[in-house]
């Protein structure tokens, strides 16, 4: 394919006094609030993308901590009841020797949302301040949150099936701990603000410094 | 965020916007070629994919989204996992699953649940047969079909049934100590869905799908 690449830059649709429509693509001049192709609503950048995305990050950092604190499982044998957290979780599947499973929901739980959390934070800092990853770097990064993010809900879909499947009355029942709602909105919290970024940001940042 | 000062000669030479394309991702133009089928174009600067048209593409996927459904309901209605201990059987359904966080503190859970596994992969399936299958058979587009095309995207990342199927893994090892599981027919109809689904959106490009809605929309 043809590009209008203008050496050493790329030309862009705002640059060129146009808006370019991020669901479909269409090129149109500005005025009108919505794509003649798809309906979707137009904007050149999203002015607002950054205060969304600090809103949406704070939400999910704050019901984060109680995620973490509270029960996620209440297993009750024989007349014993036990909560376990998370991390609780993880080091019980360690124990039960099952590492490869443990690993993934170390990861699900525990790497990935914390990862989101740091990567959330570093690219919205990126757009106003200078960092050391290029553009293309950071907008990997970007997409790496974007795809990764809705992973994080295993572990509330495990806390789920297992409270659905152990009910064995007095032998062992398990039920799902506060834990998981927080978990949950947590994880939902984090993709909004990752699809409140607008990654169009990150290549018209830099464009005043030498790449 | 000062733009960047444009080539003025390039600006003022630019083609008609309808024949050019901006990147979604990245917003810089490039000149929009009908490409032959198979191929895939990507942007010049974030190597995002623009466009990928592929054989009977559309046709493909309303088949899959149709597939997708009926297994749907198969997984639904069908016992999902099934638990053998202390000489009983606890079945339990896709249903049920949803319903455990239904008790407590937990009871809005119950609808979010409901609405990941179940209620927003079948809106994204009946809006895309809705939207796509009038084009596979080289109809006019059906009335709305750009708001239902538009939900089906917005949709996309908060269905996951995927991700639903490594929880049910992740379950199955942790209960296998505790009791002797078996694993229901739902559990493969859900499996095979979930297969249809990534097959699906593999062969989606939706600059494609625009584009092909736009020919078609009767002026």
């Amino acid at each position: 394919m043809e590009n209008t690449r203008t050496a050493p830059s790329v030309l862009t649709a705002r640059a060129a006094g146009l808006i370019g429509c991020t669901q479909c693509g269409r090129v149109q001049t500005p005025g009108a609030a919505r794509c003649i192709r798809c309906g979707s609503v137009l904007q050149s950048r999203d002015e607002a993308s950054l205060q969304k995305v600090w809103a949406w990050f704070f939400a999910g950092l704050v019901v984060y901590v109680p995620a973490n604190i509270y029960p996620m499982l209440r297993t009750s044998s024989l007349g014993k009841t036990t909560d376990s957290t998370i991390l609780g979780g993880v080091i019980d599947l360690i124990h039960h020797g099952s590492i490869g499973i443990a690993l993934i929901v170390f990861f699900a739980s525990i790497v990935i949302p914390v990862g989101k959390f740091i990567a959330i934070a570093y690219l919205a800092l990126s757009i106003r301040h200078r960092v050391k990853l290029s553009d293309h770097r950071r907008h990997i990064l970007y997409e790496i949150v974007e795809f990764v993010g809705r992973w994080s809900m295993i572990d509330v879909f495990v806390v789920a099936i297992l409270a659905a499947l152990v009910q064995l009355d007095f032998a062992a029942h398990i039920n799902p701990g506060i834990a998981a709602v927080s978990f949950a909105l947590s994880v939902a919290f984090t993709m909004m603000s990752a699809q409140s970024f607008d990654p169009r940001l990150i290549w018209d940042a830099n464009k005043g410094n030498p790449a | 965020m000062t733009p960047n000062v444009p080539d003025v000669t390039l600006a003022d030479s630019l083609p008609d916007p309808a024949k050019l394309i901006a990147c979604p991702q990245c917003d810089a133009l490039h000149l929009d070629a009908d490409l032959p089928i198979g191929s895939t174009s990507r942007c010049v600067r974030c190597h995002t994919v623009l466009e990928s048209p592929r054989q009977l593409a559309l046709t493909r996927i309303v088949m899959l989204a149709a597939a997708a459904l009926i297994l749907m309901i198969a997984a639904i209605f069908f016992p999902f996992l099934e638990l053998h201990a202390a000489g009983r059987i606890q079945r339990s359904s896709l249903l049920d699953t949803v319903m455990a966080f239904s008790t407590g503190m937990t009871a809005p859970l119950t609808l979010a649940m409901a609405a990941l596994i179940v209620i927003l992969p079948v809106t994204r399936f009946v809006s895309l047969i809705y939207v796509l299958a009038p084009m596979a058979f080289g109809w006019t587009p059906a009335r709305h079909a750009s708001r239902a095309f538009r939900i089906a995207e917005a949709l996309r990342p908060w269905a996951m049934a995927e991700v639903f199927i490594v929880g049910v893994a992740v379950a199955l090892v942790k209960v296998a100590g505790l009791a002797h599981l078996s694993i229901g027919p739902a559990f493969w109809a859900f499996v095979a869905l979930v297969i249809v689904t990534v097959l699906k959106d593999n062969f989606m490009c939706r600059v494609t799908v625009w584009k092909t809605l736009e020919q078609r929309r009767p002026s």
